[in-house]
């Protein structure tokens, strides 16, 4: 093992409940991770110690809250290897990230006739705000076709991009199969042919070292949420430049730095785009997760998914009647494994399971269009994390067959 | 191990009745009509059931019914026994059945079990409030293809 399982367990306190009267084996962490007590903690923290609105306070209160604020930032910027905090950017979730981006910077840079390069594994949120911001700009959509091994059919890189195509954005890791994309080689490439480069990191940075400079991404989303942090805080990264040419994405307070009944100015980055409030306390929290998930180290967070996946892949693989998807090597996917049986839907063995205290995802994951280019409506989905053991998996495994077998009759 | 797992499966058997499975193996009226007056397709965007219903209404009658669909075995066997007990049925009749199977799905009272007949066997769904969806799919579909049915035009 590569990390102290045992000691991790113990900080999540979720994990000692029972459901039905079994222990909690929870495997739906591609949808939401478990919070550790000290996230818990970080939230009750703010709201007991130094409840206050940020940035523009002369009061202690206002001052402590805005410097972990943005010391939360700076927890971002170093987690994923940003130049400067100027390019992390706080929204409400990944998705809103990718709408800021597809409104700010593509309404403004995608015009008639341009083309919008993305993948057939899209989440929704990395579908609809390009489809609408084609429908507007009377742009095409163009997708990368997925093989039947879940890796993506590049036939040569060169050949990928065409002369109209202005941005081309895909996932680092697939949420419904698990594949990892080669989204250095391509952002290399794209960057070669001068064409913008969005990675929806919302299955990225919670489970892989992430360097968004290495990678040569303009611009990088993921959530809070699936990350060991609080709901409701996500992250884009952008590079400054584009940053600053784009226009603000919402209006209010906090974003300006002049206002007159004429009109009004901006204010510098990051905050250009945070109108409003921000989520204070969850942010804050955030940083705490990301404090616990850099203490454990990604390299080891990855390893330790990779040893889990492989003992998944070969458990459930060896299953009658199973179908599994994304790619068989464990080195090129993420802690997700998908799955079908012959005959039995998704959400009939999501149901069994349950009465097992085995909590798994069942059903188009938020990629219908995919799982209609594999003809099915979608798929039974185990996801793994830090706190997941290979015991886990065997009463997955276990719960799986007695599922199997409740159907027989 | 296995006792514990069949004291689970005790639970479940509320929820997955031998005729809720009899139906999603051996489905009724599952297919196309000749010549449907009206259909409709009815989606479940939160697990994606499919269930597409077509009609054949003469006479003030539901002369034929059939389904095509795809999802969980509740989503399925509900279109299949609502089939069966619809077919052959009057409006009037389908109608107020439509409205029981709904009742008998929100957890009403005001349900007439004389009438629901084998339907009853979904009543073990309410104690899954997620599933419920998924049973009452295949009727809302039928109302809505009924009302394309009986529409000028039509």
């Amino acid at each position: 093992m590569t990390l102290d399982v045992s000691a991790i367990r113990a900080d999540f306190p979720i994990l000692n409940r029972q459901v039905h009267g079994k222990p909690l084996v929870y495997l739906d962490n591609a949808a939401t991770s478990q919070k550790p007590r000290q996230v818990i903690k970080a939230l009750t923290d703010y709201y007991e110690n130094y409840n206050a609105n940020i940035h523009r306070a002369v009061h202690t209160l206002g001052e402590e809250a805005t410097a972990a604020y943005e010391e939360a930032r700076e927890k971002v910027r170093a987690f994923i290897n940003a130049p400067s905090t100027e390019s992390v950017v706080f929204t409400r979730n990944t998705t809103e990230a990718i709408n800021l981006v597809a409104y700010s910077w593509g309404r403004a840079n995608i015009h008639e006739g341009d083309e919008i390069l993305l993948t057939q594994m899209e989440h929704h949120s990395n579908l609809i705000p390009w489809q609408e911001l084609a429908r507007e700009k009377g742009a095409t959509v163009r997708y990368i076709p997925v093989a039947a091994d879940g890796t993506l059919e590049l036939n040569g890189l060169e050949n990928l991009f065409d002369v109209r195509t202005r941005v081309m954005a895909l996932p680092h890791v697939s949420n419904s199969l698990g594949t990892i994309n080669p989204v250095e080689k391509l952002a290399s490439e794209a960057r070669r042919q001068g064409v913008t480069v969005l990675i929806d990191g919302a299955q990225g940075a919670p489970h892989l070292p992430v360097d968004v400079q290495a990678i040569g991404a303009d611009f990088y989303a993921f959530s809070s949420h699936k990350m060991l942090g609080p709901t409701g805080v996500g992250v884009l990264y952008g590079r400054k430049e584009l940053l600053e040419e784009m226009d603000p994405f919402l209006g209010g307070g906090e974003m300006i730095r002049k206002v007159t009944y004429e009109g009004a100015t901006w204010n510098d980055l990051p905050w250009k785009f945070e109108a409003g409030t921000p989520n204070i306390a969850d942010v804050i929290a955030f940083g705490a997760a990301i404090d616990y998930l850099t203490g454990l180290g990604m390299q080891n967070v990855r390893e330790h998914e990779v040893e889990i996946t492989s003992y998944a892949i070969e458990r459930l693989g060896g299953m009658g009647g199973i179908t599994m998807y994304g790619p068989p090597n464990p080195d090129e996917r993420g802690g997700v494994v998908s799955f079908n049986f012959d005959d039995l839907h998704p959400h009939d063995i999501g149901q069994v399971l349950d009465q097992y205290g085995v909590a798994i995802r069942s059903g188009h994951h938020c990629t219908q269009p995919l799982w209609r280019h594999y003809g099915v409506s979608g798929s039974a989905r185990a996801s793994f994390y830090v706190y997941n053991t290979r015991e886990e998996v065997d009463v997955l495994a276990d719960a799986l067959q007695a599922a199997l077998d409740y159907f027989k009759r | 191990m296995q006792d514990e797992y069949r004291r689970q499966e005790s639970e479940l058997d509320d929820l997955y009745r031998d005729i809720i499975i009899d139906h999603y193996r051996n489905p009724r009226h599952k297919g196309h009509l000749d010549a449907p007056t009206a259909s409709h397709e009815g989606l479940n965007p939160l697990c994606g059931d499919e269930v597409t219903v077509e009609v054949l209404v003469k006479d003030g009658a539901l002369a034929e019914v059939a389904y095509t669909g795809s999802g969980c075995s509740i989503s399925q066997s509900s279109a299949s026994m609502m089939t069966e007990a619809t077919a052959g049925k009057t409006l009037s009749d389908v109608k107020s059945l439509i409205e029981n199977f709904t009742a008998l799905m929100r957890g009403s009272e005001e349900i007439d079990p004389d009438a629901l007949g084998d339907l009853e066997a979904m009543s073990g769904v309410r104690k899954f409030p997620v599933r419920i969806k998924c049973a009452t799919l295949a009727w809302h579909t039928l109302d809505e293809a009924l009302k394309g049915a009986s529409s000028p035009g039509k």
